[in-house]
């Protein structure tokens, strides 16, 4: 980030444009920083997020779906919605880009230190949960048990394929992967997040759960994890608001005193409880 | 306590725009006063009540070029405009200086400062002028400041016959009159100008606010918020003319190869303000965002930043079209809400 100019963005040249899904509306944009300094100051944790710039469309803001333990590279997996994002789809690999970041604060990684973590992510969402677990995992021994719930509409709109099936190799990570409809081929599970969050999620005790996924997912897993016996203290959010400047100035991505871009976007459900349900 | 003299006063202004940037309230043809830079006194607007914008115009423009982008070889390389360098606004009021403070705890929080607005207030001298005269809009004592408020000034005017009682508050204010003849002022001119000012100071105080925060703490759900915007047209002509409303939007301008990066006003009033890309919008009718731009200013900001953002100046009750009066908003939530818990 620029002190000087937290609105400038940093060169940044496109390395790989991924099609991570079958319907090819979500892809993954693997980009290097141009200059060593800028990188060396690229300092951040799973959970934050950049300003992605696209030369004469604009910025987005996306989560990083890399996590820091991978230098060199930051990935972001980035859902074709609007402007700065169909641009983005269509950029070919060398690609001139700005960064701007890292924004907001990231997911609380040094509290969950000796203790277990759920992880429960639907659709597009698991981006920054993708950090996450890529984070834990190369940190292992600083961790307990690590659970991994990965919903998706289809087998072909889950992200991240190859990994999940490294993954689901690991006997130090307990990967659930499930889809609302299965297809042919697939051997994984099929029902909704909630539902096998209740049937995989650990006891709470000395627990942290980690939450991202679409409205109706969480409204129906929240539930499940408080009637489990999580506190929402240590059940963590990551929200998603409309912004513009990143910083706590352009007003619009508040709710309530706070402002998801600069006091969030990660949110232990307990903050959010404290908040007007505007969101 | 020092005055100067009216024709004193204005040859000062005269040498002052000769070196460096002034504005001031001017009339145009169509009797609208409004801050323009000027190069000598004889532009400046005798007589007013306050100037149709707000004063944050002048830190923060409606549209400010943030940076431009040329789009080499090497990636893009990025062009920050010059610091616009040392100004002097003469004759704001004094709710547009409190308006300033305020707006600086906005774009310099507890992990980001903003250099535009930033450079601009530290490059700036503000000389006000008291309101001998408040509108019957104007609620600046209600809200904590006051017609001759000096708490955001370098330097507060106050006239009296002949001329202007002068006060410098900071180090700025008392330099710059340094270049003034400055003579000190008969009790009895300080008599009458103590009269006036407590005079207006009264005149100014016709919102009561004990309790809003309060009742506002408990009110996010309340039924009045479906009552009160009926009539509003979600125009945002009170946004605009908010001195202390600093929502903005920023896009971008140009090609893939070259362009540039600009900010301009933008409105919580306003439906795409929030709304996702997704489709989804947090605040999809009048009603939710009506009562963001209540609950900003006398909930929110109070918790961010301990005071109200509200400096009374009555724009906003001037200019709207429909008439929706945010001192009837306030009595109304009054009347109708009780004091509560939060959220």
């Amino acid at each position: 980030m620029n002190r000087e100019n937290p609105y400038l963005p940093v060169p940044m040249r496109l390395e790989k444009n991924f099609v991570e899904t079958s319907d090819r509306n979500i892809r993954t944009f693997t980009l290097s920083f141009l200059n060593q300094a800028d990188e060396e100051a690229f300092r951040y944790l799973p959970g934050q997020f950049a300003e992605v710039f696209v030369p004469g469309k604009g910025e987005s803001p996306f989560g990083m779906a890399s996590s820091p333990t991978e230098p060199g590279r930051l990935k972001f997996s980035v859902n074709r919605a609007g402007v700065v994002t169909t641009a983005l789809h269509e950029l070919t690999e060398g690609a001139s880009l700005g960064v701007r970041g890292p924004l907001g604060h990231p997911y609380p990684v040094e509290p969950f230190k000796g203790k277990n973590v759920v992880i429960i992510g639907g659709g597009f969402a698991f981006s920054t949960l993708r950090a996450l677990t890529v984070y834990l995992l190369d940190r292992r021994a600083d961790y307990g048990n690590i659970t991994v719930v990965y919903g998706a509409r289809s087998p072909g709109l889950l992200l991240y394929k190859e990994e999940l099936a490294g993954w689901a190799q690991r006997d130090d990570l307990n990967l659930v992967t499930t889809v609302d409809r299965g297809e042919e081929g697939w051997t994984g599970r099929v029902g909704f997040v909630p539902a096998v969050t209740k049937e995989v999620a650990p006891p709470p005790d000395n627990t942290y759960a980690v939450i991202c996924g679409p409205p109706v997912m969480i409204k129906f897993t929240l539930p499940v994890l408080r009637e489990a016996g999580y506190p929402d203290e240590r059940i963590i959010m990551n929200l998603e608001m409309r912004m513009k400047c990143g910083l706590g100035m352009c007003g619009r991505c508040n709710i309530g005193e706070k402002y998801v871009c600069k006091d969030g976007p990660v949110f232990t459900l307990a903050e959010l409880g404290r908040l007007p349900n505007e969101f | 306590m020092k005055k100067v003299k009216k024709e004193d006063l204005a040859a000062f202004l005269d040498r002052l725009a000769s070196t460096r940037t002034v504005y001031a309230p001017c009339r145009d043809g169509e009797g609208t006063v409004d801050f323009q830079r000027v190069t000598g006194a004889a532009e400046i607007a005798d007589t007013y009540g306050n100037t149709r914008l707000s004063i944050k115009r002048l830190f923060l423009p409606q549209t400010e070029t943030l940076f431009s982008y040329r789009n080499g070889e090497d990636g893009p390389v990025f062009d920050v405009p010059a610091r616009p360098g040392p100004a002097v606004v003469f004759g704001l009021r004094p709710c547009d200086a409190k308006s300033l403070g305020m707006l600086d705890g906005v774009f310099a929080n507890d992990q980001y400062t903003d250099p535009y607005f930033t450079g601009r207030r530290a490059d700036t001298v503000l000389v006000g002028l008291g309101c001998v005269e408040p509108c019957s809009t104007c609620f600046c004592t209600s809200v904590g400041g006051g017609p001759f408020d000096p708490s955001g000034l370098d330097v507060l005017l106050s006239e009296v016959p002949g001329g202007y009682l002068a006060e410098a508050r900071t180090e700025a204010g008392a330099s710059l009159l340094g270049g003034v003849p400055l003579l000190d002022a008969g009790s009895d001119e300080l008599a009458a100008a103590a009269a006036v000012k407590e005079e207006a100071t009264r005149k100014a105080d016709t919102l009561p606010l004990a309790g809003l925060k309060e009742r506002l703490d408990g009110a996010f759900d309340h039924p009045v918020w479906a009552k009160i915007p009926e009539k509003c047209l979600d125009c945002g002509i009170c946004t605009f003319l908010c001195p202390t409303c600093h929502c903005f939007d920023v896009c971008d301008e140009g090609t893939a190869v070259a362009g540039s990066r600009v900010r301009i006003w933008d409105s919580c009033l306003f439906p795409l303000y929030t709304l996702h890309a997704s489709g989804h919008n947090p605040r999809p009718t009048g009603r939710e965002r009506y009562r963001q731009r209540v609950m900003h200013k006398f909930r929110y900001f109070v918790d961010r930043l301990g005071c109200t953002a509200c400096v009374g100046c009555g724009r906003c009750v001037v200019n709207c079209p429909v008439n929706l009066d945010i001192r009837q908003v306030v009595g109304m939530i009054r009347d109708q809400v009780e004091a509560g818990i939060r959220p």
